[in-house]
């Protein structure tokens, strides 16, 4: 089975490491901030100014001065920091966060990202995330592996206006977690009960698969 | 009276001398700590031809979206846009031109302008759209593209607290990108919530000194809320 969101956002959960700082993207990546182990502490990182971000407020909480990246409402956690925007970005161009989860439309085996534009659709623009995927040397990319019709989302040259060149490692889909090296795609985890033979269908680059691939635990 | 003082008395004041054409560097993200009135003036002076550099673009009925139907900007310098009709409909149509340039190069960007530095070398960007007809440098073995500093003619900005020298404290996350716009402006507008007597700031807890603050307002402030987001008592 395909994993859900809730799952994709489970198992990069497990890449967490206590004293983290962790910058999660919009969409799946923001799940895993419902996930982090027990025992773990890690501190969330909002590029709109704060580092160290709590849940969603109470009604009473409330305050339109306090948002996340998302501009949603959020809380500060114990210990947060505000800051302003350049500093913000010096904290991820300089390569200080410890992980950044974010979407894509489109990975390569030479570890290029496309996430931010469809040519002839409406441009929203990039936001962070060219500052974050040039920045960060830990990146996961989380995303279907597939289209709904059934196009690959694992090229050997992304067709879409790059994000970020020659810069992401890992990424994991609802069917498998795949590290890239050496200009190809390896397949080191597949979701429980996905054979190898359905991600191999439905990865257009370049797959190279151990005799043993275990299926992810959560 | 010092010389030093900051404060004017109007909107109308506070924008004085903005013409057609100009640039305006704008703090906020979305619509927080955006400078709502300022804004809100400069769709009443009706002035057109706008360059405006700002993170985002508003919504169609608040912030800088609000500059859209009378075709007041010309072109956005924004990392983030297209939360609104408007915006798309003159985006698609080539009457409103956008510059899309990444979140922390428009920082940058905005720091380096009031910082003097003419450009600087950033990684961010290069081998995509963003790279296109800009100079490339390794550092390291590292590639980097050149990226050039923004000033404004104008710069407008939302602070939390001021005194009447114009030192500046923001609050929470409507910081973000208001230090930076403070420092790009030939002319720093500021308005803000609260106005003090100079003094009664801590020097320690100022975050943008007066130095950079030519007009200073006291105004009230809608504080709309792009994504209203909240949890249950006792959760």
């Amino acid at each position: 089975m395909a994993l859900s969101r809730d799952q994709i956002a489970q198992r990069v959960a497990k890449e967490l490491q206590d004293g983290f700082y962790v910058n999660l993207g919009i969409g799946i990546p923001t799940l895993v901030a419902n996930f982090v182990p027990k025992g773990i502490d890690v501190m969330l990182q909002s590029e709109n100014g704060l580092l160290g971000m709590g849940q969603f407020p109470t009604e009473d909480e409330l305050d339109a001065d306090l948002i996340n990246a998302g501009k949603q409402t959020v809380t500060m956690a114990t210990g947060a920091s505000i800051f302003d925007s350049a500093q913000s970005f010096a904290m991820i161009r300089g390569g200080h966060v410890d992980l950044t989860v974010l979407g894509a439309f489109e990975v390569d085996v030479n570890g290029n990202i496309a996430s931010y534009m469809i040519p002839g659709k409406l441009i929203k623009g990039m936001g962070g995330a060219m500052d974050l995927v040039a920045g960060a040397d830990n990146i996961i990319v989380t995303m279907t592996h597939a289209s709904k019709h059934g196009e690959s989302k694992l090229l050997t040259n992304c067709s879409l206006p790059l994000t970020g060149k020659a810069c992401i490692k890992k990424v994991l889909t609802d069917l498998a977690f795949i590290e890239i090296k050496q200009g190809k795609f390896h397949l080191l985890e597949r979701a429980p009960g996905v054979s190898v033979e359905e991600i191999l269908k439905l990865t257009a680059g370049e797959l190279v698969v151990p005799e043993y691939v275990p299926e992810m635990q959560f | 009276m010092s010389g030093f003082n900051k404060v004017v008395d109007s909107y109308e004041e506070a924008m004085a001398g903005l013409t057609d054409d100009m640039t305006v560097v704008a703090g906020g993200f979305g619509l927080c700590g955006i400078p709502e009135n300022l804004i809100a003036e400069i769709k009443r002076k009706g002035i057109k031809g706008l360059t405006v550099v700002s993170n985002n673009c508003g919504v169609d009925d608040f912030g800088l979206g609000l500059l859209l139907p009378n075709r007041q900007i010309r072109k956005i310098v924004a990392s983030y846009v297209g939360e609104n009709a408007e915006f798309e409909r003159q985006m698609m149509s080539g009457e409103l031109e956008v510059e899309l340039t990444p979140q922390g190069t428009l920082a940058e960007k905005m720091r380096a302008g009031g910082a003097g530095i003419p450009a600087f070398y950033t990684a961010t960007g290069v081998g995509t759209p963003v790279a296109v007809g800009k100079d490339e440098r390794k550092f390291n073995g590292r590639d980097y593209i050149l990226e050039e500093a923004i000033t404004g003619d104008f710069a407008i900005v939302k602070a939390w607290k001021a005194d009447k020298f114009g030192n500046l404290v923001f609050r929470k996350t409507a910081r973000n990108f208001n230090p930076m716009a403070a420092t790009a402006g030939k002319i720093t507008v500021v308005e803000v919530e609260i106005i003090v007597e100079p003094g009664e700031i801590d020097p320690d807890e100022i975050h943008t000194p007066g130095i950079y603050v030519n007009r200073l307002i006291q105004g009230t402030f809608e504080k709309r809320i792009e994504q209203r987001t909240t949890r249950p008592k006792g959760v």
